[in-house]
C-alpha cells in the first residue's frame, strides 16, 4: 500500500511534466473591456493573435474580456490557471492585486501583470511607454490648437494616466507657451456614451484638440462631428474622424508578447519590470493627419526620432511641480521608479490633481 | 455661468436622459402588466447592434432605427415566451435574456465594428427653436429625442385616460381579477413586454445612431440596469420616469462640466452624483406609501397560470 501510494506521488509529479513537454503552451489574456473595444483591450488581443501566427500549433491561446477590476477578476484568473494555462496575461491596472493572490497559488505557472507594479518569482509586470507617444501628440496638439486649449479625457487618477497628462502637458507648452490642458476625469475606462459626453463638455470650455485616455473612439466621432482635432488611442482610429483625426498612439503589444512566450519556452523567463516605448516598437505613431504643414509633420517626425534614438527623455529635469517644488533637478531623467509612482502635476497645470 | 453653458449643459442633458428615458417608459408599461423584465440591458445591445448593422446596410438611418425596434421586439418576446407563456421564473428570464444579448450582439456585430455612419443630426423646428433659451434646448435636437417626447405623451395619457391603460393595470394588479372578467392577461402581458422590447430596441437604436453613431460590443454600459432602478424609484409613473431621467442626466453632464471649470471636488465622487442625486430625490418624493402602493403592481414578478 504504502508503495502504491509513492508510486502515486512519483506519477503525480513526473506525469503532468512530460505532458507540459509535448502539449502546446497553453495561454490565458484577462482583458477589462471588449475585444471590440478598438481600443485597448483590442490592441492586447491583437498580440495575442500575433502570438498565434508566429508559434502556430506551439501555442493555444484563450481570452476572457469584459471581466470587471474586482472580485470577479480574481475568479477569472484563477479559472485560467486551474485550466492549465501556464502563462496568464492581465492587462489592466485593477488586475493587480488579484493577480498576485492567484500567482502565489501557482507558484508553477507565470503571471504577467500590465501597467502594475507588485511582481514576485512567477509575476511580472510589464508596460508600454506611453508617455512617449503622448509627448508625440502634445507636440502636435500644442502646434494645431488655434485657442491654446487642449482636452484631456482621464479614466482614473492612476501614475499611468498621471504620467500621460503631464507628458502631453509638457510636449504641448515646449512647443507653444501659452497652452491650458483642461482635464475631465470621467471615471471609467469604456462608456462611449460618456465618452462622448465628455468630450462635448470640453469643447463647450473653448478646447480645439481632444486627447483621451479612455477606449473608445467616442471622443473621435464627437471631435469630427464639431470639426476640431482629435488624438487618437491605443489603437488607430483614424477611420472615425477623418478630418478630425490629428494622429494615433497605437500600441503594438505583439513583440512583447512573442518575446516572453518565448522566454517561458526556453526557461529563461525571469521575472522583470519590462517596459517598452518607441525603441522598441511597442509604440507607434499612426495615420499623422495629411492636412499638416510640412513644418508641423517635421517637427512631429523629429520628435518621434529623437525619443526613439534616445536623445529626448520626456521628463528630464528640471522639473518642477504644482507647488514649484523642484522634483527632478537640471539635466536628470526620471527613474522608472519616479516615473512609476507618479502622483504629480508638473508646474503650469491649472486643474488640481484628485487626491 | 453664462447663458450659452446652461443651454450647453441642458441641451446635454436631454440627450444624456433619452436613452433611459425610453427604456424606463417601456419598461414601465412592461412592469405595469405585471411582469418583471430584467433584460434591458442585453435588449439594448441587441437593438444597438442591429439598428448600426440595418443603418449601415441599408444606407437609411430610419431602416436602422426599424431594425434596431424589431430586434428589441424579438428579443422581448423570447422573454414572453419563457417568462408569460411558460411561466418560468421572471428574474431568471430577464437575467438570462441579459447575458444572450450581451453575447448575441456581440458575436453578431464582431465584423461591424469600427465602422461608421453619419448618425442623426439636431434639426431646429422652426420658429420654436427661436425661442429663447427654452428653444434651442428642448427645438434643437436630433429626431430620437423628439420621439422620446411623444413616446411620454402617448405613455402619460395612454396610462391615465385610455381603456387599455385600465386594461393593463387590472391585469398587473391581480391577474386572476382580470382573467375572471375575462380579460385576456397573456395576450396583455405579450403586449406589453413587446412595447418594452420596441422601446429598448429603440434606446439601443439611439446609441449606436444618434448619441455615438458607432457599434462596438458592450456600448450601453449598464444604461439598460440603470433604468430598470428608474422605472421603482419613480414608483412606476411616467410623470416621475421622465424627471428622473432627465435629473440623471444633467448630474451626470454636470459631473463633467464642472471638472472643467476647476473645481476641487473629487471626481470619484462627481460620478457618484447621478446615481445619488437620482436616489435620494425620487426616495423623498415617493415617501407617501399609500399613493405608492396606488402605483405598484401588485402582481409584479409572479408568472400567472390561467386556470381552466
Amino acid at each position: 500500500m504504502r508503495l502504491f501510494k509513492k508510486l502515486a506521488l512519483v506519477a503525480a509529479l513526473v506525469l503532468p511534466m512530460q505532458a507540459f513537454a509535448e502539449d502546446p503552451m497553453k495561454v490565458g489574456f484577462v482583458y477589462v473591456g471588449p475585444v471590440g473595444d478598438h481600443g485597448w483591450s483590442y490592441q492586447h488581443d491583437q498580440g495575442r493573435l500575433a502570438l498565434e501566427e508566429h508559434f502556430g500549433d506551439k501555442v493555444q491561446t484563450t481570452y476572457v474580456e469584459n471581466v470587471s477590476e474586482g472580485a470577479d477578476a480574481e475568479r477569472t484568473i484563477r479559472k485560467l490557471a486551474q485550466a492549465g494555462n501556464d502563462i496568464i496575461f492581465t492587462t489592466s491596472f485593477g488586475f493587480m492585486n488579484p493577480t498576485a493572490r492567484v500567482a502565489k497559488e501557482y507558484p508553477d505557472k507565470t503571471f504577467l501583470h500590465a501597467t502594475g507594479y507588485k511582481r514576485s518569482e512567477n509575476m511580472g509586470t510589464y508596460l508600454s511607454t506611453t508617455y512617449e507617444g503622448r509627448y508625440v501628440s502634445g507636440t502636435a496638439a500644442g502646434m494645431v490648437t488655434k485657442t491654446n486649449k487642449l482636452g484631456f479625457i482621464a479614466s482614473f487618477p492612476i501614475p499611468e494616466v498621471i504620467r500621460d497628462i503631464n507628458a502631453t502637458f509638457l510636449a504641448a507648452r515646449k512647443i507653444n507657451p501659452d497652452v491650458e490642458l483642461k482635464v475631465v476625469w470621467v471615471s471609467t475606462w469604456f462608456d462611449p456614451a460618456k465618452e462622448a459626453d465628455a468630450a462635448n463638455t470640453l469643447m463647450d470650455q473653448g478646447v480645439d484638440v481632444i486627447i483621451q485616455h479612455t477606449d473608445s473612439p467616442a471622443a473621435m466621432l464627437a471631435a469630427e462631428k464639431r470639426g476640431i482635432w482629435a488624438v487618437g488611442q491605443a489603437s488607430d482610429m483614424s477611420r472615425f474622424g477623418p478630418e478630425a483625426h490629428l494622429l494615433s498612439v497605437v500600441d503594438d503589444w505583439a513583440p512583447y508578447y512573442i518575446q516572453t512566450v518565448q522566454q517561458v519556452m526556453d526557461g529563461t523567463w525571469k521575472s522583470e519590470d519590462y517596459w517598452g516605448g518607441i525603441h522598441e516598437g511597442d509604440i507607434k505613431i499612426a495615420s499623422i493627419s495629411d492636412r499638416l504643414t510640412d513644418e508641423q509633420r517635421k517637427k512631429i517626425d523629429d520628435t518621434i526620432e529623437a525619443i526613439g534614438n534616445g536623445s529626448l527623455h520626456p521628463f528630464t529635469g528640471p522639473l518642477k511641480d504644482q507647488s514649484g517644488k523642484l522634483r527632478v533637478p537640471e539635466g536628470k531623467d526620471m527613474t522608472k521608479e519616479e516615473l512609476a509612482g507618479m502622483n504629480w502635476y508638473v508646474e503650469g497645470m491649472t486643474s488640481t490633481l484628485p487626491k | 455661468m453664462s447663458m450659452d453653458l446652461i443651454i450647453n449643459i441642458l441641451s446635454a442633458t436631454l440627450v444624456a436622459g433619452t436613452p433611459l428615458l425610453l427604456v424606463a417608459l417601456g419598461e414601465l408599461i412592461c412592469e405595469r402588466s405585471g411582469v418583471l423584465n430584467l433584460g434591458q440591458e442585453g435588449m439594448m445591445l441587441v437593438g444597438a447592434m442591429a439598428g448600426f448593422i440595418g443603418a449601415l446596410t441599408t444606407g437609411s438611418l430610419m431602416w436602422g432605427v426599424v431594425a434596431g425596434v424589431a430586434a428589441g421586439v424579438a428579443m422581448s418576446l423570447l422573454f414572453a415566451l419563457m417568462a408569460v407563456t411558460l411561466a418560468a421564473n421572471q428574474y431568471a428570464a430577464g437575467l438570462a435574456l441579459t447575458i444572450f444579448g450581451t453575447g448575441l450582439s456581440a458575436f453578431v456585430g464582431s465584423d461591424y465594428v469600427g465602422h461608421t455612419v453619419d448618425g442623426f443630426t439636431r434639426i431646429a423646428i422652426p420658429l420654436l427653436s427661436d425661442i429663447p433659451v427654452l428653444g434651442p434646448i428642448l427645438f434643437n435636437q436630433d429626431l430620437l429625442v423628439y420621439a422620446s417626447l411623444v413616446m411620454f405623451v402617448v405613455v402619460y395619457v395612454f396610462l391615465r385616460y385610455s381603456r387599455g391603460g385600465l386594461l393593463l393595470r387590472a391585469v398587473g394588479e391581480s391577474p386572476e381579477a382580470a382573467n375572471a372578467n375575462g380579460m385576456p392577461v397573456l395576450l396583455i402581458r405579450y403586449l406589453a413586454v413587446g412595447f418594452g422590447g420596441a422601446m429598448t430596441g429603440l434606446a439601443g437604436a439611439y446609441l449606436s445612431l444618434a448619441y455615438t453613431p458607432m457599434w462596438s460590443e458592450g456600448m450601453s454600459a449598464g444604461r439598460g440596469w440603470i433604468a430598470l432602478a428608474l422605472v421603482v424609484f419613480a414608483t412606476w409613473r411616467p410623470g416621475r420616469v421622465l424627471f428622473g431621467a432627465y435629473l440623471f442626466g444633467v448630474a451626470s453632464i454636470l459631473h463633467l462640466v464642472l471638472q472643467g471649470f476647476g473645481w476641487d471636488i473629487s471626481p470619484e465622487l462627481l460620478a457618484m452624483l447621478p446615481y445619488l442625486v437620482t436616489i435620494i430625490v425620487l426616495v423623498l418624493l415617493s415617501s407617501n406609501p399609500t399613493r405608492t402602493r396606488l402605483n405598484t403592481p401588485l402582481s409584479i414578478g409572479q408568472p400567472y397560470r390561467p386556470s381552466r
